[in-house]
């Protein structure tokens, strides 16, 4: 493979992982705007995704087209009842308890999957077979254009819904100001309730198409969320595009920082562009600054 | 002040008279962890209790002090008090530097850019293979002595390292009933109210957060010496959250508090055996659980709570809602 090919397939592998990574970040930001919650179980429904699929096809034995959605749809239940449970009952919110709290609730995930599921890895099954395509002399396998489409269409559909659903508007005022929300007429506590199940998933869509790639178990939640905060950091917070892009730069970064400095060393990437970026530009890439509230 | 005084001179003298009915039972090794973890638990207070600043990556400056005294002592055959004194300040130096950076951030930002740090330290542990053995650790770190005498068993261990605690949490005890306490409890409740009346809050908060991560390097030395072992699993995020958690569990801006969590957690597992692997489960739930019934930690929690039950005994006492 000459140096040409060679950055084509880091390209391929960085975008690929960095729309992961974005799509995690969504969930991140749909949360954090409509309620200031940073929500560190995020990257516990990126597991579920994947771990409930493989139990629903491995286990109950359904076919994978049913195992998918209903591994989204318990995922997604799992979401709202850590909201009603966890979040809804706590009195004093300051951001040290909905911190503390949301991060009890993660490893509480984590351990309940070890329970369940043990500490095995698994694998999913491409959704459309394993034979490569070759791209200009970069090799490239049906399951990254399923997470391409997938990005796409995700993106496209928060688009919509944001923009023009009754719930996705009543959604972006309480981002804009919760008082000003519930003064005309919304249920802000519902509009939270749905931001948790959007995020929720949306985390287990991404955890399932990255689930064939690079296998699942009970402890991917961890990276996989850090890394989409960090997306969603770059992206400075908003629940639209500036996210994905954050996702894909990540990406791209971390692919050809494997490739060309050091393997070992591909996770400390994403965190060294956290911190530069949280110490530097904390209203992140795409943003304008706004003033802090007393 | 006095009450002070009365509480730590009764604490250290019980801290002092526990092993002698243990002699060298299983139980004394357990108790010189507890020793090391309230050590970390009290300096993390400092931070997360008095100042009201999150961070999720103390286990970080833990493992710096220990690979610092590791590498120092089982390499190069250093002085290993004079290695603990030098790691105390390079950590703490170090903190005071990235602080400044670091504790402009609020909240969950705070939160994240702290665990940022220290996954960046995990990994380094890690990868540095040539200097910390990586993964499968760092072996042959000498026990600490003076002259003759070598810590070389759990009783000496024992009172080591609690002597180092106890004197710690004098320090801190005298900290938080300073000028320099009530400054850091008003930058709690409000940062800006507490500028107003004239604390330099941005020093300040560097200043307990590089105090927190000296003492943390000094736990990280004593556990290094005391395990003759080391590798970077134990200096992971997980530490760093179940850190955070026995200060959440002891009382946040409780000093004896952080002992009843540090305690509470050590022991916790190994008198649940069964438990194990899932002793992470554990965790969880008492982080949900007391976040959301016992705010306060247990040394507010269980008065609490025992005066609900007697105010619910003895009838109309309490004046609770049943009375209307």
């Amino acid at each position: 493979m000459n140096l040409s090919q060679q950055i084509l397939q880091y390209i391929l592998s960085g975008l690929s992982t960095g729309a992961i990574y974005g799509l995690v970040g969504l969930g991140f930001a749909i949360i954090f705007s409509s309620t200031a919650i940073v929500n560190f179980a995020q990257g516990e429904f990126v597991m579920l995704g994947g771990m409930l699929s493989v139990f629903f096809l491995e286990v109950v034995k359904l076919p994978l087209w049913l195992a998918v959605p209903v591994a989204i749809l318990t995922a997604t239940m799992t979401g709202v009842a850590f909201e009603r449970l966890a979040i809804r009952p706590l009195k004093q919110a300051t951001p040290l308890s909905l911190v503390i709290i949301t991060i009890g609730g993660s490893i509480l995930l984590r351990g309940l999957a070890m329970l369940f599921w043990g500490k095995d890895t698994h694998a999913l099954p491409p959704f459309s077979g394993n034979e490569p395509l070759t791209l200009a002399g970069a090799t490239i396998l049906p399951q990254h254009l399923w997470i391409f489409a997938v990005t796409l269409l995700v993106i496209t559909g928060n688009k919509l819904f944001f923009y023009y659903s009754i719930s996705g508007k009543a959604m972006r005022a309480c981002a804009h100001n919760r008082r000003a929300a519930s003064l005309v007429g919304i249920d802000v506590q519902r509009m939270v309730l749905y931001s948790f199940a959007l995020s929720s998933a949306i985390g287990a869509m991404a955890g399932i198409i990255i689930a064939p790639l690079t296998m699942t178990s009970y402890d991917v939640g961890i990276m996989l969320g850090l890394k989409g905060f960090c997306a969603a950091i770059i992206g400075g917070m908003s629940s639209g595009l500036g996210t994905v892009i954050g996702g894909i730069v990540l990406g791209l970064l971390e692919s050809f920082g494997a490739g060309f400095v050091s393997s070992g060393y591909k996770d400390a990437i994403a965190f060294v562009i956290l911190l530069l970026i949280l110490i530097i530009r904390p209203q992140g890439l795409f943003h304008r600054g706004e003033s802090e509230r007393v | 002040m006095k009450r002070e005084v009365v509480k730590f001179i009764i604490f250290a003298a019980l801290v002092m008279l526990a092993p002698l009915p243990l002699k060298q039972s299983y139980l004394l090794n357990v108790l010189v962890f507890v020793g090391i973890n309230t050590l970390l638990a009290v300096a993390l207070n400092l931070l997360l209790g008095f100042a009201g600043q999150i961070s999720l990556g103390h286990a970080a400056f833990f493992g710096m002090g220990a690979y610092l005294s590791g590498i120092l002592t089982a390499n190069f055959g250093l002085n290993p008090w004079l290695i603990i004194v030098l790691a105390a300040v390079t950590v703490g130096g170090l903190a005071f530097v990235l602080g400044f950076p670091i504790l402009k951030l609020k909240g969950h930002y705070l939160a994240m850019a702290t665990l940022g740090f220290g996954i960046i330290f995990y990994i380094v542990f890690n990868e540095t293979i040539g200097l910390t053995g990586g993964p499968s650790g760092l072996p042959g770190i000498p026990n600490l002595a003076i002259g003759s005498l070598t810590f070389d068993n759990d009783l000496k261990n024992y009172y080591l390292i609690w002597g180092v605690t106890l004197l710690t949490i004098l320090l801190c005890v005298n900290l938080a009933h300073s000028r320099i306490g009530r400054a850091l409890r008003a930058i709690h409740d409000s940062e800006v109210a507490a500028r107003v009346m004239g604390v330099n809050v941005r020093l300040l908060k560097v200043q307990i957060f590089a105090l927190s991560a000296a003492i943390s390097a000094v736990a990280g030395s004593l556990y290094a010496h005391t395990m003759t072992f080391i590798s970077p699993t134990s200096f992971g995020f997980n530490f760093s959250v179940e850190l955070v958690t026995m200060v959440i569990i002891g009382g946040l801006g409780s000093i004896y508090g952080s002992f009843l969590g540090a305690a509470l957690l050590t022991l916790l597992p190994e008198l649940l055996r069964a438990f194990r692997d899932y002793d992470i489960i554990a965790y969880g739930a008492l982080l949900v659980f007391m976040t959301i019934f016992m705010p306060g930690g247990l040394v507010r929690g269980i008065p609490d709570l025992m005066l609900f039950l007697w105010s619910r005994l003895t009838g109309k006492r309490g004046g609770n809602a049943q009375t209307g």
